[in-house]
């Protein structure tokens, strides 16, 4: 079981420990409820140390990424971020991912804990297959990567980072300091909320860590944020989507670059587009008590139309919310359907996606 | 720690002798901190008749489901309705306020067999 270099910090705090993609990661400190209603209030910290680091830099690096991705890397300036999707040749999603451009020539890709080794794989495919002028670095383990979330984030780390954040924009990225440590910030988060992800050197973790909670920071587990990323609509690769599904039927249509694309796994996406699908990611939300789980049958009067994929109490929205693949018939806003909560049939109705939006 | 006015069983659960006939019935403290926060009781109507270790019900917390399991025979007489419409309330005291339910026993002998408050924290200790 691999460690993050915050471990001791966790475990010093009394964290629940579980063991996550092959990491042993906390899943709570003071309780998920909690954590979730600090972030959606005032600010949390979450160690996301177990997220992949994939550094790709050299001279093919923009056109290498482009091709692999959904989104349009070369347009990419310095200093940007973007939510893209990593396609298999049949449109299959292998895994969704931030990519930064750093530099001109030097690109940082995160994926996520379980695809981490499978996306290196992928990478070095087809690097190979292309003889890219790249050079892949992976620096997972030298490296720690802390989110800081929530309306009261900005004002934490503004006195300890030497970059004005204010001139930061959402999906942008810099290269400073945090308390004197060399980190690269962005404004990037998985909860819905203001906030930032911020990459730092391993030895630095604990002191940095400690300074967001001296700043207020309450720390979270990967409970917490699974409630916050499922009120916030965004979806989770292994549950809500694998290389089974495409982004269209994911609802990820708006991260596809068809115009100027050229990736692995575009003509796949344009010949479903043009047959049209035959299901689709839907959110929905109990009408009556429950609690919806991943892998409970999503149903109607005849029988089943699909099942949840990921599913929560909403402690923002004080109700159960959801997210299920069902046959498209049954994808329109409003529809109502019953979710089988191991034998009961609870009432739903399919809703839009974010359940959650923070007032800006 | 464990309160010693009651009995406990193997599944987290404890009775409470009520002195009146009844007893009630609810979650160790062990159980709704593993649970985590509980959002959503499922128990059964007033009236049902229930064999000991039979599904009383369930619990949801955010993370996971469990199912509650009635550690005495008998008729369920009340149902704690303050903890079916405010779950939390048997995380902050399972064994006051948090109470399930209200039990008229059958076989009130069957609280022999349950752990007394140091048999369970023994019971405890060999689980970690």
């Amino acid at each position: 079981m691999k460690r993050t270099p915050l471990f001791q910090s966790h475990v010093s705090m009394g964290a629940q420990m579980l063991p996550f993609a092959g990491w042993e990661m906390p899943i709570q400190y003071s309780g998920i409820l909690a954590e979730a209603r600090a972030v959606r209030f005032a600010a949390g910290i979450f160690d996301v140390s177990h997220m992949g680091r994939v550094e790709i830099t050299g001279s093919d690096a923009a056109q290498f990424i482009h091709r692999l991705v959904t989104g349009d890397v070369l347009k990419m300036l310095t200093g940007r971020a973007r939510y893209t999707i990593i396609c298999n040749e049949a449109g299959g999603i292998i895994d969704d991912t931030i990519v930064y451009r750093l530099d001109g020539e030097r690109f940082l890709m995160v994926p996520n804990a379980s695809n981490a080794d499978e996306v290196l794989d992928w990478l070095n495919h087809w690097k190979d297959t292309w003889a890219s002028r790249i050079e892949l670095n992976v620096i997972t383990e030298e490296t720690a990567l802390i989110a800081l979330q929530g309306p009261l984030a900005e004002e934490i780390l503004q006195p300890i980072c030497s970059v004005d954040m204010s001139d930061v924009r959402p999906f942008r990225c810099v290269q400073g300091q945090v308390s004197g440590v060399k980190a690269i910030i962005c404004r990037t988060g998985y909860t819905g909320e203001n906030g930032f992800e911020i990459v730092l050197p391993a030895e630095g973790a604990s002191s940095i860590w400690q300074s967001f909670m001296d700043g207020g920071a309450i720390p979270c587990g990967l409970g917490a944020r699974d409630v916050l990323r499922l009120e916030a609509g965004l979806l989770l690769h292994g549950s809500d989507m694998d290389s089974s599904v495409t982004p269209l039927e994911a609802g990820l249509e708006r991260y596809v670059n068809w115009d100027q694309g050229d990736f692995i796994g575009l003509p796949a996406l344009y010949e479903s587009k043009s047959n049209g699908l035959s299901r689709a990611l839907v959110g929905f939300r109990l009408v009556e008590r429950g609690v919806p789980r991943h892998g409970y049958p999503i149903v109607n009067g005849h029988g089943p139309i699909g099942n949840v994929t990921s599913g929560t109490y909403s402690p923002t929205l004080d109700m159960g919310i959801g997210l299920g693949y069902v046959s498209l018939e049954f994808s329109t806003l409003g529809t109502r359907i019953s979710i089988d909560i191991r034998g009961r049939l609870v009432e739903a109705e399919v809703t839009a996606i974010p359940f959650y939006s923070r007032k800006r | 720690m464990y309160p010693t006015d009651r009995r406990y069983s193997r599944d987290h659960e404890w009775a409470k002798d009520e002195d009146d006939g009844t007893f009630l019935i609810g979650i160790t403290d062990y159980a709704q901190e593993h649970l985590g926060d509980i959002v959503f009781l499922e128990l059964p109507r007033v009236g049902a008749t229930m064999n000991q270790m039979e599904k009383l019900g369930e619990v949801e917390s955010v993370k996971s489901v469990s199912d509650l399991l009635l550690p005495i025979s008998g008729e369920i007489v009340e149902v704690n309705q303050v903890a079916v419409d405010s779950p939390e309330i048997v995380n902050e005291d399972p064994y006051d306020q948090g109470w399930l339910v209200r039990v008229n026993p059958s076989q009130a002998d069957e609280m022999d067999g349950l752990m007394t408050a140091a048999d369970y924290e023994s019971f405890l200790e060999s689980l970690d």
